[in-house]
């Protein structure tokens, strides 16, 4: 046997899970200590002319969506499914994290193209969480659904990953 | 009779033209709906599967020593 130097696969799981804290923070009140409730997750839609990336730290109405049947700041992500991860080796893992549900933007005109939605905690001060894009659409007076990859190792919404 | 929710409130399916697109790469999987009426749209629906969302980090721990 042989000592291998890594990150735990397991750590980034608990980080999705709130489960270190490694310096001071401030967050809102999640009630209990021991047993904290589950934060709410939203999924706001931006146009093609935005700039959401990496550096978004937040949620911003700045180039969001507009139009009839749609609210701003989105819709609340559907999130039954606790993250979790899994070892590949003894160097690598992944951890992941897929909403269990699709999200859906119903009977809306979304006339402007937009082709983001930010994952963002609405409960910890609508703090970013991911962005994700796809091909440009707009909607009349329809329904707009965004479903959810599989959530496995290899395309679950949101892996963290050690090589 | 099939309705379809429009610009103009709910419409009969058989008065309207249907067109559909369906776009699938790597990133996504997607099928889109409209409904005409003459030269005006009237109804566009779009469902977008996501594929697979590039990994996030890639991370190292530091020697040490």
């Amino acid at each position: 046997m042989a000592n291998t130097q890594s990150m735990c696969t397991s750590f980034m799981s608990e980080l999705m899970l709130g489960q270190h804290q490694l310096g001071t923070s401030t967050i809102v009140s999640r009630t209990s200590l021991t047993a904290p409730t589950t934060d709410t997750l939203k999924a706001a839609l931006y146009l093609v002319s935005a700039t959401y990336n990496a550096s978004t730290t937040a949620y911003s109405a700045t180039g969001e969506v507009s139009g009839t049947g749609y609210t701003a700041g989105g819709v609340t992500v559907t999130n039954a499914t606790a993250p979790t991860s899994t070892n590949a080796s003894a160097t690598a893992g992944v951890a992941f994290f897929t909403p269990s549900g699709s999200l859906t933007y119903t009977t809306v005109t979304l006339a402007t193209a937009f082709d983001t939605v930010l994952i963002y905690n609405s409960t910890q001060s609508n703090k970013a969480i991911s962005v994700h894009t796809f091909g440009s659409q707009t909607i009349t007076a329809g329904t707009f659904t965004l479903t959810m990859p599989s959530n496995t190792t290899t395309t679950a919404l949101i892996r963290l990953a050690t090589t | 009779m099939a309705l379809v929710t429009t610009t103009k409130g709910d419409m009969d399916e058989s008065l309207l033209e249907k067109r559909e697109g369906t776009v699938d790469n790597d990133n996504e999987a997607t099928t889109w709906v409209e409904y005409w009426d003459g030269e005006e749209l009237v109804h566009r629906s779009a469902h977008v599967t996501l594929k697979k969302m590039p990994v996030f980090g890639g991370g190292e721990t530091a020697s040490i020593g």
